[in-house]
């Protein structure tokens, strides 16, 4: 009888069923891709702030310290966004009339707080404490990268659960001397994973308990 | 070679099949009804009803996503209700389907060969319905992704420790191969559609879903390999499905949980509600359609007398619970079980007893088995029992544990009801879907059930 | 609030704007469409907070996006998120770390010193001031809910008139008119109305006041004070006096009818003390011994050794025949039934075997003969100067006659009254009923009401201001003791509220004096020598009386106080005094006649806590109602008159009627009703309105405390929220107990009551703990049920108010809750308390089960749960034995009120819903304990981590610490041997774990055969 399809469904049929297969599996490759880009996680992203701040002049140029603005960072779960005063400690005097730090002399004037765009945005349900982590050798630029070498902030790790996690499991790849915790030049050694036990153990840190649940969520 | 059942029939057996059938009036009754008859008007009835179930679902389970599960009455000793009672019991009857047409099939129980088609696609739709149920109960259902190993930026795994991580295996196992043995089963069929329908577009659907099957030797050769691989694949999932499933409990501390006795009892009791389902609604659609040539009497007296077996093995389970209530010496125990006779539910449990204990006792008669009315009751009254053993199980161990002062009752709202009355509408509605447009019994194997002297010798429809 | 006007908004728009300008402008704005909105939010409609009843419209406009969201959800891109440092840093605050300081919190007048913790300037959490007479460290649940009235949505935000919203500058324009017109008739028309005032600072500017206007008056009311109490001394001691017990030296204490445990100013010390003497180390215990004759089960009643309940009107028999029994001269002479002889006798001979080293103590609404007698009773008893010892009382009361509430409607009624100022308490609601207060009100020419809410009294008014929270505003007040603090506030104001000390100042001085400056100048230029410090130096002085929370040397001189003999009580006995006391009624029983008690609430107190969500649902000791006042019937009252459980009755008294719900409590006295009061409120604000029962109106001055009622079943019915529906303990092991006897005999009773299985039975290999292990330990010895803890937990953990119809269905979120199981005689039972909490246990059934792992095993044995992995399963909980797990069915947590948003603990997530939650043993604390301590490089320290619970625990039954460490508190707590886990049979070996009670029954009262429990 005649024939309902033209010979060539043969391939069509089989075709379509492979290509199916390959399109589900595409499409969950690009979706997991996009979680992990920059689009999402904003990584590699300089964020427009209401006032053009460089750290790579203040770090780089003025050799200021993270630690003379961001005060508490040694102290408290917050490092600390400078307040207006701090900025008007120098720009009272230079830059005192530069038209892009208007809006700090406007919340100067009006005591109205400047308002930043945060650049790296921890979900809330994750306690992160600054404090501890200077204080047993995490420095500043393992997390925030060379912010000496920003003009405009961007974040340069995901602050994915798992890229916490590379850390939390096995600190000694990570962890610098003290001394070291501002530096942003500093750079792990050839013999960096025995130098890491050492300050791992110096430090105390029980490598054990930082994969604990309740170490990060409460 | 399997033992011939044609040369042991005497003329005291009833045939498998009516006289007077031969290959042709097989094919033109069956697809006939589908393509040439026009939907008989109890079809279209039960059509229109079972989609407005549906969007009762559709409602009750938009209002669920939006509010919470507190729709529900569950609370805090109840953390489970109709919920998981109804995941269960849509589980068990899957379990007929899977029964009848891969365990009779390697037993050449060859009077499957009439309900199989039926009854697998019964299978199918009713583990569809139960997959709704994991998802609906969840407090969060958007994140129901987080039960499936996949990698992700959390470097977490699921917690392979619970149950409920097996359930999500078992039963997406179980849904494919079901889907996969349906599939396959209906590919000579929908060849034969394909050629007898006569308007276009049915050619075309028919044809694309026969994926150009001929009838060769080579394709039948290859098909009674498939189906017997599949039939092996299904077999040990008609015992796997449903003790995971009862995992979920036995691994539960609860008095009246934690039993060792549960994986059979629950397989066994899948089993009997699945037969009790498929007869439910074989004898209807049997009328519907004037079937009564192919689903013989014989056929229900078969299925009467597996219910009638599951029946007492899961009976046997009912006693079992009891005895270990107070053999154990467990003061819980013990009390768990006065609490779920005698207690605030009670009432489910004496109405369990009836329906799932007593009353299938009258399939003994052979009589009763004969008697199609009585049939039809007695099998709505077992998947009500059914339903009533997972209620007991899951809500009476759990309103009365371990301290007094966390005792609770729990009562279902009106939420609870639209799911349940909603998945019930999905379910009739897909299989008189399916009964609409595919042929409801497997032609060709019908065909082996012919007498010898309707047969024209046909090696292909033999190959085995 | 994006697109939402505040009322500083509008005030803002409106700024600059006068007169005829001003209003058109205000008309204008109110027909935007966002002045409207603001309105909605800032005054709404009587709806309580959680239940959003979902429009059909917005239902299915919702519903796609739900649907949507439900796929969606889990893989958005976060939204920016915005910092905003400060303009200039304060010194002393580093940014994320919480700072602490000292006040005080006021109830019924008196104070108790509190510790206020604030995150970034927004006060957080309440716990007990250590330095404080009152607090002694410990809070209770009032001073700790009090921090949610500050942040409450329904607070009082603008000045009114006449109901229409106006200006603080029009009122006071308005009443420096009025005192201009009293200036001329000397005050004549000008009445003072306020609650008991201990406050140094407020009597001073009330006498300078009164110097000014010398005709005015000014008035005190207190719907359940300590007046009773008051008139008592003054009929025993010619002069009032204020009672201190010393519960630690007492070997035998006898209540008649006083719940010292829970209520009352210096209930947190009694407290304190009196389980010190429950406290019991190793195999010997000598505790005392609880005599307890009460008209309603109380948390004091539940720790007695002998309970006794009588109702109320009979008490008085009871101290009588004490007082025959024990030979004070001329006792009045009173009849007891056989049984009660006997068990009086008994009790007067414990007492007299034991003499300077036993404490009687009568209840706040025993009349003042009963207290009287009682003084008698005490120096008899040789208890003066030993366990009794007497000060001036701390309140500023003067002319204690003239100033009552009848005395200032009589005035009103005579018209002498233009100017009213009610500076705090709600008389329109909770005055006596025959006053008819609210009629009063409209004959006062100008009616003032500064109240931070807008409730009944506002609403009568003419004026009503908005009053600042105590955390608002400075001030000061005194502890029952005397000791004075200042109370420092932690915020500015959050809306434009003025203090009681700001009015008195606009009324004195006509001047917008702050509180800061009037507490002051208090204290520098009148106070602060008397407070024993040197002149010059006051700003160390004030530094330390901020910082300590106490002013030093301000406690009231001891006095020495005579009794004057049974005359006078005998007297005033005869012809009992007006409202104090009440008649005592003789009923015909079984018949329809019976006596009805009129108490304050346990958790909403006389009303002024009907608005918080907290109290409303934390469950009333001993009978766990929630949201409700009932009528409690004993049993046998129940059978007389054929009334069910939650069975409305029609209650009369001097023809003023309620419907009430009935509820059956075993141990109620058989021949009476308790009624609380403070329910059945009409403006007290989404939460308060409509729950319960306003039992005032059957409350009159003469019959305060109890009166002849009538009550009649209706065969109607209305639900009522218990959290716990089962009584029993089902013979199970649960709450162990025992007789010092036995435990003597047997000391590690409690845990032969079990088979423990040991660690190597469990089927998972178990965890290595090398750092720390922490435990708890809950001694049911100390532990008297306050609930104090409850609410302890709810602040800190940012526990959510779940509402009434999700109580009925047992979906209350408490991670802490405290038991309580009846065994015995079903008219006088024992009572159980037992608080149950997350037991970390270390075979936990929870953790196997998560499909998730959002439940889980940490190094340090905490079961911790993440939220933000829970998926809801809900599994955890079905499998948990002590269901102690909290699941969020719906949105309960409040996220629409930005206010209640910036009272969260930041250090604690705030759930949402479908997320199961529980008792982490405090783990916000515990990391910050580490954390500090890994930064010293040193390890935590005992006592480093307190949990909020613990912290509370007026009983200090809560030890919580390292069991690693075998010198830490909780060690040696769990070494007892009355140490036992609850369910441990089950193998879950449990982190906390109970000490077992003990009591200790007089052999002559046949304390003997009372068997072990269990």
């Amino acid at each position: 009888m005649a024939q309902i399809f033209h010979p060539s469904m043969k391939v069509v049929s089989r075709a379509s069923i492979i290509l199916a297969v390959i399109v589900v599996l595409v499409l969950g490759v690009i979706g997991g891709a996009m979680y992990r880009s920059g689009y999402t996680t904003n990584v590699g992203n300089p964020r427009e702030q209401i006032v053009p701040f460089s750290h790579e002049h203040h770090v780089n140029g003025l050799g200021i310290s993270c630690g003379y603005c961001h005060t508490s960072v040694e102290k408290s779960a917050f490092a600390g966004i400078p307040p207006t005063h701090t900025c008007m400690t120098c720009h009272s005097q230079i830059w005192n009339t530069a038209p892009i730090l208007e809006p700090v002399r406007e919340s100067y004037r009006t005591g109205k707080p400047l308002e930043w765009i945060r650049v790296h945005d921890l979900p809330d349900f994750a306690y992160f404490n600054h404090s501890i982590h200077v204080n047993k050798g995490v420095g500043c630029q393992t997390c925030h990268g060379r912010v000496d070498k920003m003009p405009l902030t961007w974040s340069v790790n995901t602050l994915h659960m798992s890229w916490c996690l590379d850390c939390h499991r096995a600190p000694e790849k990570y962890v610098r001397p003290k001394s070291e915790i501002y530096s942003m030049t500093w750079t792990p050694g050839p013999d960096q994973l025995a130098e890491g036990k050492k300050i791992v153990d110096e430090n105390h840190i029980k490598t054990k308990q930082l994969s604990d649940c309740s170490v990060c969520h409460r | 070679m399997a033992y011939d059942y044609r040369a042991t029939e005497g003329d005291n057996v009833a045939p498998l099949i009516a006289p007077g059938h031969d290959y042709a009036t097989i094919t033109d009754k069956i697809a006939g009804n589908v393509l040439d008859r026009k939907t008989p008007k109890g079809v279209a009835i039960t059509l229109a009803i079972s989609f407005s179930l549906v969007m009762v679902l559709v409602v009750g389970a938009s209002y669920l996503f939006y509010k919470g599960v507190g729709i529900w009455g569950i609370n805090n000793p109840v953390g489970w209700g109709i919920a998981i009672v109804n995941l269960v019991w849509w589980i068990g009857i899957g379990h007929a389907g899977t029964l009848i047409s891969a365990i009779l099939l390697l037993l050449h129980q060859h009077w499957r060969n009439a309900i199989n088609r039926f009854a697998e696609a019964m299978t199918l739709f009713a583990v569809c319905c139960a997959g709704l149920f994991p998802i609906f109960h969840l407090g969060r259902p958007w994140l129901a992704f987080w039960l499936a190993p996949y990698p992700n930026t959390m470097s977490m795994w699921p917690n392979f420790r619970s149950p409920l991580v097996w359930d999500v295996f078992a039963i997406s196992t179980y849904l494919l191969v079901s889907f996969m043995f349906w599939f396959v089963g209906l590919i000579p069929d929908l060849a034969s559609m394909r050629d007898r329908s006569k308007k276009r577009w049915q050619k075309v659907c028919y044809g694309i879903l026969a994926m150009g099957w001929r009838g060769s030797a080579r394709h039948w050769h290859r098909y009674e390999m498939a189906y017997l691989l599949l039939a092996g694949l299904a077999t040990p999932l008609v015992v796997s499905v449903h003790s995971v499933v009862s995992f979920d409990f036995a691994v539960g501390i609860l008095p009246g949980w934690h039993a060792t006795i549960f994986p059979p009892y629950f397989v066994a009791g899948a089993v009997f509600s699945g037969f009790a389902m498929v007869i439910t609604l074989m004898i209807p659609v049997r009328k519907l359609y004037h079937l009564e040539d192919f689903v013989t009497d014989r056929h229900l007296d078969f299925m009467a007398k597996v219910m009638l077996a599951t029946g007492l093995i899961v009976l046997y389970g009912y006693a079992m619970e009891l005895f270990f209530a107070f053999y154990s010496g467990s003061e819980y125990e013990a009390y768990m079980m006065m609490n779920r006779m005698t207690g605030p539910y009670g009432w489910t449990y004496v109405l369990l007893i009836l329906c799932n204990g007593l009353i299938p006792q009258l399939l003994w008669s052979k009589k009763v088995r004969l008697n199609t009315i009585a049939l039809f009751i007695i099998s709505i009254v077992i998947n009500v029992g059914m339903w009533l053993e997972r209620f007991v199980i899951v809500v009476t161990s759990l309103h009365r544990d371990f301290l007094p002062s966390s005792w609770d009752m729990y009562t279902p709202t009106i939420w609870d009801w639209s799911i349940y009355a909603g998945t019930l509408g999905v379910f009739v509605w897909l299989m008189f879907v399916f009964i609409r447009v595919m042929p409801m019994i497997s032609i060709f194997e019908l065909k082996h059930l012919l007498p010898w002297k309707g047969r024209i010798i046909d090696t292909s429809a033999d190959a085995n | 609030m994006s697109g939402k006007l505040s009322i500083e908004d509008i005030r803002e728009k409106l700024a600059g704007r006068t007169g005829e300008q001003y209003w058109r402008s205000l008309d204008e704005l109110a027909d935007t469409e966002e002045f409207r909105s603001a309105m909605q939010n800032e005054f709404p409609t009587d709806a309580p907070v959680w239940e959003d009843p979902v429009s059909r419209r917005r239902f299915l406009h919702l519903m796609g996006a739900s649907i949507a969201l439900a796929g969606l959800s889990s893989c958005v891109k976060q939204p920016d998120e915005k910092i905003l440092p400060y303009v200039k840093q304060p010194e002393y605050l580093i940014p994320g770390k919480p700072l602490t300081f000292a006040s005080a919190f006021t109830m019924s007048g008196f104070a108790t010193g509190v510790l206020v913790t604030s995150h970034m300037g927004r006060p957080t959490k309440i716990q007990g001031n250590p330095d404080h007479p009152a607090s002694l460290g410990a809070a209770d649940t009032f001073s700790m809910a009090s921090i949610l009235h500050l942040y409450d949505p329904d607070r009082s935000q603008v000045v009114r008139r006449n109901g229409e919203i106006t200006t603080l500058d029009k009122f006071l324009a308005q009443l420096s008119g009025a005192l201009d017109a009293q200036k001329a008739l000397g005050g004549s028309g000008l009445r003072i109305l306020t609650g008991t005032v201990t406050s140094p600072t407020l009597a001073w500017q009330i006498e300078s006041l009164l110097k000014e206007y010398p005709k005015a008056k000014w008035h005190r009311y207190e719907p359940a004070g300590i007046a009773n109490e008051r008139e008592g001394s003054r009929l025993a001691f010619g002069e009032a006096a204020q009672a201190i017990y010393n519960f630690e030296k007492a070997d035998v204490v006898f209540s008649l009818d006083a719940d010292f445990i829970a209520e009352g100013p210096a209930h947190l010390k009694y407290a304190r003390e009196f389980s010190e003497r429950r406290r019991v180390r190793g195999a010997k215990a000598n505790i005392n011994r609880l005599y307890c004759a009460e008209s309603f089960p109380t948390v004091t009643g539940s720790v007695a050794d002998h309970r006794l309940p009588v109702r109320a009107s009979r008490i008085t028999d009871f101290a009588n025949r004490l007082a025959a029994v024990l030979g004070v001269d001329g006792a009045p002479s009173s009849q007891l039934s056989d049984g009660e002889e006997a068990w009086i006798t008994a009790v007067a001979d414990d007492l007299k075997a034991h003499r300077g080293a036993s404490v009687v103590i009568a209840g706040a609404y025993q009349p003042p003969s009963v207290h009287a007698l009682v003084h008698g009773i005490n120096e008899a008893l040789g208890n003066v100067g030993t366990t009794v010892s007497f000060v001036r009382p701390a309140e500023f009361d003067p002319d204690p006659a003239g100033s009552s509430m009848t005395a200032l409607i009589e005035d009103i009624a005579k018209g002498q009254v233009d100017l009213l100022v009610i500076a705090g308490g709600n008389p329109v609601y909770d005055a006596p009923a025959e006053l008819q207060f609210a009629d009063a009100i409209e004959k006062v020419g100008m009616s003032v009401s500064l109240n931070i809410y807008n409730d009944e009294t506002a609403n009568a008014c003419g004026w009503h201001v908005p009053e600042s929270h105590y955390l608002e505003a400075w001030g000061d007040a005194r502890a029952f003791d005397g000791t004075a603090s200042i109370v420092q506030p932690l915020i500015a104001p959050l809306y434009n509220t003025m203090s009681v000390y700001e009015l008195l100042a606009e009324m004195t001085l006509r001047s917008g004096k702050k509180g800061y400056e009037i507490v002051r100048e208090y204290w520098k230029d009148h106070s602060m020598k008397s407070a024993g410090a040197a002149d010059g130096d006051f700003e160390s002085f004030w530094n330390r009386s901020l910082n300590d929370g106490v002013v030093p040397g301000t406690a009231s001189p001891a006095m020495a106080a005579r009794f004057r003999g049974t005359e006078v009580i005998v007297a005033a006995w005869k012809a009992p005094d007006a409202w104090k006391s009440g008649s005592p009624v003789r009923i015909s029983f079984p018949g329809s006649e019976v006596e009805v008690m009129f108490r304050a609430d346990p958790t909403i107190g006389d009303g002024r806590f009907a608005n918080n969500g907290w109290l409303q649902e934390l469950p009333k000791p001993i009978t766990k109602l929630t949201w409700d006042n009932a009528a409690f019937v004993s049993p046998s009252l129940a059978d007389s008159i054929g009334v069910h459980d939650e069975e409305i009755v029609l209650i009369e008294v001097n023809g003023a009627r309620c419907l009430i719900p009935a509820l059956i409590l075993p141990g109620h006295p058989p021949d009476s009703i308790t009624l609380h009061l403070g329910y059945g409120r009409s403006h007290a604000g989404r939460v308060g309105n409509g729950a319960g029962v306003n039992i005032y109106p059957l409350r009159f001055s003469t019959t305060a405390s109890w009166a002849t009622a009538s009550i009649v079943r209706t065969g109607q019915y209305s639900k009522l929220a218990r959290t716990q529906d089962h009584h029993s303990m089902e013979g199970r092991p649960i709450v162990r107990s025992a007789t010092v006897t036995e435990f003597e005999t047997d000391p590690k009773f409690a845990r032969e009551m079990s088979h423990v299985p040991t660690k190597a039975e469990s089927l998972y290999p178990g965890h290595e703990y090398d750092g720390y292990k922490w435990g708890m330990s809950i001694d049911l010895n100390s532990c008297t049920g306050c609930n104090a803890c409850v609410i302890a937990c709810q602040s800190e953990n940012n526990i959510p108010v779940a509402g009434k119809d999700q109580v009925l269905n047992g979906r209350e979120m408490h991670w802490i809750r405290i038991d309580r199981y009846y065994s015995g005689d079903l008219d006088n039972p024992d009572i159980h308390s037992q608080p149950v909490a997350c037991m970390h246990c270390e075979n936990a059934p929870c953790e196997p089960v998560c499909p998730v792992s959002a439940t889980s095993h940490d190094s340090e044995g905490l079961n911790v749960m993440v939220y933000n992995r829970c998926v809801g399963t809900r599994y955890c909980s079905n499998n948990c034995p002590y269901k102690v797990r909290r699941f969020n069915f719906l949105q309960y947590s409040d996220v629409e009120h930005p206010t209640v948003q910036m009272m969260q603990n930041p250090d604690v997530t705030v759930r949402n819903r479908g997320v199961m939650e529980k008792c982490t043993y405090c783990v916000q604390r515990i990391s910050a304990a580490r954390i500090d301590a890994k930064k010293e490089d040193r390890s935590i320290r005992d006592g480093d981590v307190v949990t909020a619970c613990q912290s509370a625990c007026p009983a200090q039954a809560i030890v919580f610490g390292d069991l690693n460490d075998p010198l830490s508190e909780v060690s040696k707590a769990k070494s007892q041997p009355r140490d036992y886990g609850l369910l441990a049979e089950l193998n879950t070996s449990p982190r906390t774990s109970y000490l077992a009670r003990l009591t200790n029954p007089n052999p002559a009262l046949g304390g003997a055969e009372k068997g072990r429990e269990g």
